[in-house]
């Protein structure tokens, strides 16, 4: 008998295991069948700094949430409405973020008196009641994958014992109808030089599906349709570390520069290694560094030669690298430094996100040194976010920070394809002229007061640089006090006069709006999503992001005035804030979490309440998190 | 990048050492011996057949940084210990230069050593040009990490207690495929180094004995002065036996337990010396010869130590120009795809 089929506008699941139990495969193998569909989607994983922590403990506990939804959505969802939990220690580290109501699936088997005590329960909480909030699925997972690998007369004990996972996905993909052969080509693809595995995996996510079509356990089975409210064309899923890498890509083609990029392995930025390093047929040489100050110096050396020179790296690269930048700024040569930011100072929380290389970015040297700092917005905004940063880079001779941070490499979302032939030239106007009657001068300026870039190989204009200060047009050594002034007037009038080309910032207001939020980078989801359940509420907000953090969209200031009061929400304690407060003299509201966490949609919506709310009552519901899973509604 | 692939200036225009020379006035100290390297390098340049424009120097921090601003090439006077690395990346970004880095021995053995030793490791298409002045000179006179063992200096006024790197020793140990030393003060000795280090594919590295006039007067005038130096100069020729000294009386040979010593000639015979081949592909032989002396005062050898050959860096994959629009378009495209009708 067909079950029955309820429609679903939004779903929020979060696959939660031991760091062992292939959690992020499960979950992406997920995501890329929602993407299929053709559902707007936005992911986030959240794993452990360990590779394998000790298994069954909170520590060791990994986890993956998929928003999927009809409609338009703008972030990964704050809690999870369907919890998915592998082991003891994944229900624990879950089960207080989850909504009263809220469905859990769990894999019955591993809740063994072991697992329960190493996940520090001392009782088992399938059968003592505490989890009568919730509606509780428990499912033999391991019992019924040895089942069906059983059968497979090459596969061992081993393959049964890591499949479990493909038959979670198998249960969530009959669950919400997601189409099986995107999975099955995947596991194909990934398996068929080994047939024993691939047969076990199959026979496993086969065996899933077919438990959620027959059991009883599962009555119903959700539809969430395809969403039809965002933008014609062609899409596909895209992380952030994705997409900043495709971004580098096109700007290198579209400026006809080889890309040259040097990283020495960090988390969260080694993934751009990983990535670019798969391209060399597309022009792009990527070198593993000895250190972080060499991958800048490599960088820095391929664009002396003329080359797009990029390093990646996270907090602790950049503090090694600034003296590379700094000479990069003297120079006036094009770079691109990525900077994925996490949780600091020092190691910090390595596979944690935050937003609090912010300062360092603009300040981070010694002596004047100003330059460009651009921090996307969503995991899809890193590519054009990339793709101007070398534009700016190489038309202004100058090094560009470009601040992503882990939630944006780690999280993905649909992301509109572009027209390959809409993406605009960067030219790199090398200097090739020579004048007989007057000698080369690799310091003049032109109207963006940009300097000649004039490559080694060029006849007639071999030329000295270096971290000397220069005389201003010729470049030689120059000790003079007069000239150093200039020079250094020079330098930061080149950068703030990139602020004429960037487009104004954009205000999303209501009509008679007091409140202005304004965040940047990363949190433009949470804030977007924030402000949109504030206005469902009935409140009346206004809304900005910053993407450009130096310089600064030339409105900024006329904006910040226009409202009587301006929320700054911020993954640090305060960054942005105190920028805005020091440059425009406005006395803006921080609101700011460090909690290696992204900022939540609900978050945003009870700071708006509190401030323009009917006396604090829209607040007070919200606090009682009744809505919590709701969030990005 | 030696001479041997130059088509350059296909034979139209000879070069002269004065192409070579910046407009810039040298600023050294009077009586450096970096004024000697300077003339001889530009002296030399002529000879590899390669254009000016496609030859760059690039430079760490310290007196030989200054280097660059007087070779009338390209080049980059960059960051102290740096220098490896950008030559580095504009090596892996450009195969038709060529590079050269000019560095110190605090620049390079000091705050750079992790660069030297990866450079190395990697045998980028580079040469390094090593001015061993044993202190630092722009600093005003502080120890360097091969200053000897006991000297006074500001840094040190009871003496250096670090033990000091024996900068052909480390390069060896690095596994570098060219490794020589000469001298300031013996024109025609540097030139026929700095010719075969042109000449070797991939990193060479050359340390060149260089007098600091100012905070270290006479270091190396135990192997460059007319008195001592033909006591002290051991000069390996390759495919000869390894002898010096007045009238050729001296000789390196190896002990039965394989430690190299110095013996005289006329009581062990020519045949027991130890025939000079830099070809060798163990190291062994170049690092024992390389820690003959461990100071410049006594016996030295100079020369080429060691020329092997091993892959280039970045000449195995290839770098070929920017994608096109259609890679491009293939690129954003490998992946699952949908389509939202409009």
């Amino acid at each position: 008998m067909a079950k029955a089929v309820e429609e679903r506008e939004q779903v929020i699941v979060r696959f939660a295991g031991d760091s062992g139990d292939g959690m992020q495969l499960v979950g992406s193998r997920f995501t890329d069948a929602t993407a299929v569909i053709g559902n707007d989607l936005a992911t986030m994983p959240n794993f452990p700094a360990e590779i394998r922590a000790p298994a069954g403990t909170l520590a060791g506990v990994s986890a993956f949430q998929i928003h999927f939804a009809s409609r338009d959505i703008l972030t990964p969802g704050d809690a999870p409405n369907v919890l998915v939990a592998m082991n003891p220690a994944a229900l624990k580290a879950n089960r207080d973020e989850l909504p009263r109501g809220a469905t859990i699936i769990v894999n019955e088997d591993a809740f063994s008196r072991r697992n329960l005590e190493k996940a520090g329960y001392t009782a088992n909480p399938l059968e003592d009641g505490s989890l009568s909030e919730y509606r509780v699925h428990r499912i033999p997972m391991t019992t019924l994958t040895t089942r069906a690998v059983e059968r497979i007369a090459e596969a061992s004990t081993r393959d049964a014992g890591r499949a479990k996972n493909l038959f979670a996905l198998g249960v969530l993909s009959w669950l919400y109808g997601r189409p099986v052969d995107v999975t099955r080509d995947w596991l194909q693809a990934k398996f068929g030089q080994r047939p024993a595995a691939l047969a076990a995996n199959l026979a496993a996510f086969n065996a899933g599906w077919a438990f959620g079509e027959t059991t009883e356990l599962l009555e119903v089975q959700y539809r969430v349709n395809p969403a039809t409210d965002v933008p014609p064309g062609t899409y596909r899923n895209v992380n952030g570390t994705q997409s900043l890498a495709m971004g580098l890509i096109a700007a290198s083609v579209k400026s006809g520069l080889p890309l040259v990029l040097a990283s020495y392995p960090i988390t969260p930025a080694s993934e751009i290694l990983h990535e670019l390093s798969k391209h060399t047929a597309l022009g792009i040489s990527t070198v593993q560094a000895e250190d972080e100050i060499a991958a800048a110096g490599m960088a820095l050396g391929a664009a002396f030669g003329g080359r797009l020179g990029v390093t990646a790296t996270s907090g602790p690269g950049m503090d090694l690298k600034a003296e590379t930048i700094g000479l990069a700024v003297m120079l006036e040569l094009p770079m691109i430094i990525v900077d994925v930011q996490r949780a600091g100072p020092s190691t910090g929380m390595p596979t944690k996100t935050e937003q609090s290389d912010l300062l360092a970015a603009l300040h981070g040297r010694h002596g004047e040194s100003p330059l460009p700092v651009i921090a996307p917005g969503t995991p899809g905004g890193c590519f054009r976010a990339a793709f101007d940063a070398v534009s700016i880079a190489v038309r202004y001779r100058t090094p560009v920070i470009l601040l992503s941070d882990g939630f944006l490499a780690t999280s993905s979302e649909p992301w509109l394809i572009p027209d390959v032939a809409s993406l605009p030239a960067i030219d790199p106007a090398f200097a090739t002229d020579v004048d007989p009657e007057e000698p080369f001068l690799p310091y003049s300026r032109d109207a963006k007061l940009a300097r000649p870039w004039a490559i080694p190989g060029t006849p007639g204009l071999a030329h000295r640089i270096g971290g000397i200060e220069k005389a201003d047009g010729t470049g030689n050594i120059s000790y003079d006090g007069h000239n150093h002034e200039r020079m250094t007037e020079l330098r930061a009038a080149k950068i703030a006069g990139i602020a004429h080309e960037l487009p104004a910032l954009a205000v999303d207001a209501d009509p008679d709006a007091t409140l202005l939020v304004i965040g940047w980078g990363s949190s433009e989801g949470a804030i977007r999503a924030g402000v949109r359940m504030a206005r469902l509420d009935g409140l009346r907000v206004a809304r900005a992001h910053l993407e450009h953090l130096n310089p600064w969209p030339s409105n900024l200031g006329d904006v910040l005035r226009s409202f009587d009061r301006v929320l700054v929400p911020e993954m640090n304690t305060g960054q942005l804030a105190q920028l805005l407060r020091a440059r425009f003299l406005v006395d803006v509201e921080s609101f700011t979490k460090v909690k290696g966490q992204p900022l939540f949609a609900a978050e945003i919506q009870q700071q708006i309440a509190e401030r323009v709310g009917a006396a604090g009552t829209s607040s007070g519901a919200l606090l009682a998190g009744v809505d919590l899973a709701g969030a990005d509604r | 990048m030696s001479a041997t692939e130059t088509t350059g200036n296909g034979g139209e225009v000879v070069l002269t050492k004065a192409d070579f020379q910046s407009d810039q006035e040298t600023r050294w100290c009077p009586g450096c011996g970096d004024y000697a390297i300077l003339s001889a390098v530009q002296q030399f340049m002529p000879e590899i057949g390669i254009p000016p424009e496609r030859i760059v120097f690039i430079t760490g921090i310290g007196c030989a940084g200054r280097f660059a601003y007087y070779m009338d090439t390209y080049g980059m006077h960059s960051i102290h210990g740096r220098a490896p690395a950008i030559a580095t990346g504009l090596a892996t970004a450009r195969d038709d230069l060529s590079i050269w880095v000019v560095t110190g021995d605090g620049d390079s053995l000091s705050i750079g050593g992790n660069h030297l030793i990866h450079a190395l490791r990697r045998n980028i298409p580079v040469n390094i040009l090593l001015f061993n002045n044993q202190i630092y000179g722009l600093t005003k006179g502080q120890a360097s990490p091969t200053s000897e063992v006991g000297k006074i200096t500001k840094s040190t006024p009871f003496g250096v207690a670090d033990h000091p790197f024996n900068p052909l020793a480390l390069a060896i140990g690095a596994e570098a495929t060219f490794v020589a030393r000469t001298l300031d003060r013996d024109r025609r000795h540097m030139t026929e180094v700095l010719r075969a280090a042109a000449l070797h594919q991939g990193t060479s590295l050359v340390e060149i004995y260089q007098n600091c006039p100012v905070f270290n007067d006479g270091a190396f005038f135990g192997l460059t002065e007319k008195e001592t130096k033909d006591a002290h100069q051991i000069r390996l020729v390759a495919g000869e036996p390894i002898r010096f000294g007045i009238d050729g009386a001296r000789g390196v040979a190896m002990r039965s337990d394989g430690a190299l010593e110095i013996v005289s000639v006329a009581e062990r015979g020519e045949e027991a010396l130890l025939v000079h081949d830099p070809t060798r592909n163990d190291p062994g032989l170049a690092f024992a010869l390389a820690k003959l002396s461990s100071d410049p005062t006594g016996p030295t050898p100079i020369g080429v130590f060691r020329d092997v050959q091993r892959p280039v860096y970045g000449r195995t994959a290839t770098t070929p120009d920017a994608a096109s629009d259609h890679q491009l378009a293939a690129l954003l495209h490998s992946s699952d795809t949908w389509t939202v009708g409009g």
